[in-house]
């Protein structure tokens, strides 16, 4: 009972704070320093992020919301502009950081020039800034938990992780090595570094299966799933349910052989409109709101009844997206708190 | 014509400072904010180390070689300082010692078999930054708490980066072109031949400049670590163009013997105030290293002008 007035009583306020939050942000200035542009998927963050910001300019929500992207994927030179962002008096800083530590010196100058600092994807650690980060474990485990809901009966797996070496990797890792500690009908029997990259798993996969029994589903990291299937079309086996990662060309197999065979399975990812929500909690902050210091992005998932509408919105050869409104982000700071 | 010709030379070695002060007033009147001294700081911060690091380029330069590595070194040597001195700090002293020994070595090999310094320090460059991985495979570390102080003092009226640039400067400027023995490090790039005849050890002053370049290398990773507080081994790749690039715009060549300290350290802190006014333009990035290396070409036409003026 007390649980449900506090949620109530979080509702109303939250209500009324979205009242008056045309009027107390309106003429304050949000910037995006960015580190890095050189893949799809930052290019579709750069996009959403143009898309969502210049619609709230235009709304009056804020002032301005300016994107900066350094050159080189360089830590001194996003510090240095990073101070230049605080001398040009924005009033919050949306940073995708070149590295979680050695950014923390500026990042406090700017704290301490009253600015606001909302990191995302690649957060910081200075404690004065908000991270939105991605969970990236539970990303991996949701993996799992799928599994366990349409597969009964269980069975071998087969894991293809991401570039060795990179935290992420680790963490998705770490996620489906829980769930299948967790759920002992599933047994990983095999596993490869797909790096991320259709053409290197697929290589990796075709070289790992003549010594495999039969496997029931692929798990994966994402822009891994298209080219599994290949490598298990190329060896005459069945095709294994395989987890997808949202990339367009995985959404289009998945697609024909649903059409064909009625193939079931999901896809799951992070949306590059992940700066959008980054932008909607720096708002928020802005707005005078209580916001938590660590909030955790949702991840974009896609299932069996909405991937008509997911492939159609996602451009050729790029990676599901959304944009978040302030709704989403009023949601991710709910859920946090 | 004596007075004219005095008025190029004068107007050659004042280039440097009027190629800044030219910056400065586009900055302050593009983003009035920048003047003050909270403006100033942090404009400038970042300078220190790149004039520190330049400096160690300029002592290269000056015995007639290229450094290539010392961008990859400067970063080493903050991955050393964040991992060991706040918690060990014997030990990350050491390491730093050894640093400058390597550095040293350096030039001896350099010099003993008569190696292109390139080719060397090229090598050498992937050794630092190999190293630096396995010390810290992922950015980390921790800035000793009197090193991140002594980076972020304030001192009432002056911005604290300011101040440290004119000690540095002073300090190389008297040490190396005002001593007797300054004259025959440089001269060991100018005229090599002259120094050894008058019975200096050629092996000795190369090694000396060498193990200057590699102190200076190990003081600008440890301005950089004191201002990032984390350190990173790629966080200062930059810095070997940065390096080179700001002791021509302070008057040195690539001829041995012709460097100006003074001059390294405006060129450092130009550069890093390029950077600067390009982001206030709000030139898009994909122009911005573009632009940064026009500023450069348009400093050395204007004194490849001026010494041509005072040749004829």
């Amino acid at each position: 009972m007390f649980k449900k007035t506090l949620i109530g009583a979080t509702a109303i306020c939250l209500a009324l704070a979205s009242a008056n939050a045309m009027a107390d942000t309106k003429d304050k200035k949000i910037a995006l320093s960015n580190n890095y542009a050189g893949n799809s998927w930052r290019q579709a963050m750069l996009k959403s992020w143009d898309k969502v910001t210049k619609q709230a300019v235009a709304d009056g929500v804020v002032a301005a919301a300016d994107p900066f992207t350094t050159s080189e994927n360089q830590v001194t030179e996003q510090a240095a502009q990073i101070q230049n962002l605080i001398l040009q008096g924005y009033n919050a800083i949306v940073v995708n950081a070149a590295s979680p530590d050695a950014l923390n010196g500026v990042i406090k100058q700017a704290c301490d020039a009253g600015i606001v600092v909302v990191s995302f994807d690649g957060i910081v650690t200075e404690p004065c800034a908000w991270r939105v980060a991605v969970d990236f474990k539970a990303m991996g485990k949701s993996e799992i938990e799928y599994l366990k809901e349409n597969m009964k009966d269980g069975g071998n797996l087969l894991e293809i992780r991401g570039l060795a070496g990179v935290s992420v990797d680790d963490a998705i890792h770490s996620g489906i090595e829980e769930g299948v500690k967790e759920n002992s009908q599933f047994k990983i029997v095999g596993s490869v570094h797909g790096d991320w990259a259709q053409d290197v798993a697929q290589k990796a996969v075709a070289g790992i299966l003549p010594s495999l029994p039969e496997v029931k589903a692929v798990v994966t990291q994402g822009g891994d799933g298209y080219g599994a299937a290949q490598a298990f079309k190329a060896a005459g086996r069945p095709t294994p349910l395989i987890i997808m990662g949202n990339r367009e060309d995985e959404l289009k197999w998945w697609k024909e052989q649903k059409d064909a065979n009625g193939y079931r399975t999901m896809s799951v990812s992070i949306a590059p409109g992940v700066s959008t929500l980054a932008f909607w909690v720096a708002q928020m902050i802005l707005d005078g709101q209580q916001v938590p210091k660590d909030l955790t992005v949702p991840f974009l998932r896609i299932d069996q009844d909405n991937l008509e509408k997911s492939l159609e919105t996602t451009e050729k050869g790029g990676v599901a997206n959304t944009e978040y409104s302030l709704e989403d982000a009023k949601k991710v700071v709910a859920g946090a708190k | 014509m004596t007075a004219l010709l005095l008025n190029r030379d004068l107007l050659r070695r004042a280039l440097p400072a009027i190629t800044l002060a030219v910056l400065l007033v586009a900055i302050f009147i593009k983003q009035p904010l920048a003047m003050s001294q909270f403006g100033l700081t942090l404009m400038l911060q970042y300078a220190v180390p790149i004039a520190l690091a330049t400096l160690a380029q300029m002592f290269v330069i000056a015995v007639n070689d290229l450094d290539l590595s010392i961008g990859s070194f400067v970063g080493l040597t903050t991955c050393i300082a964040g991992l060991y001195l706040p918690t060990e700090p014997l030990l990350g002293a050491l390491l730093l010692l050894l640093c400058i020994a390597a550095y040293v070595a350096m030039g001896a090999l350099i010099h003993l078999r008569n190696l292109p310094s390139i080719v060397v320090t090229l090598g050498m460059s992937f050794v630092w930054l190999g190293i630096a991985v396995l010390l810290l495979p992922t950015p980390g570390g921790k800035a000793p708490e009197w090193l991140h102080g002594l980076m972020n003092l304030k001192v009432p009226g002056v911005p604290f980066p300011i101040i440290a640039a004119i000690v540095i400067a002073a300090v190389v400027q008297i040490g190396l072109m005002h001593s007797s023995y300054g004259v025959v490090l440089r001269g060991t790039g100018g005229n090599p031949k002259a120094v050894a005849r008058a019975g200096w050890s050629l092996l000795k002053t190369k090694m000396v400049m060498f193990g200057l370049a590699g102190s200076f290398g190990v003081l600008s990773g440890l301005s950089l670590i004191g201002l990032t507080s984390a350190a990173d081994a790629h966080i200062a790749d930059r810095y070997t163009l940065y390096s080179i690039a700001g002791v021509i715009l302070g008057g040195g060549e690539f001829i041995g013997g012709r460097v100006s300290p003074v001059g390294a350290v405006l060129g450092a802190i130009t550069l890093a105030l390029a950077a600067s006014f390009l982001i206030f333009l709000r030139i898009s990035p994909d122009w911005q290293i573009g632009a940064q290396g026009a500023i450069l070409i348009i400093v050395l036409a204007l004194r490849a002008a001026i010494t041509r003026g005072s040749a004829r």
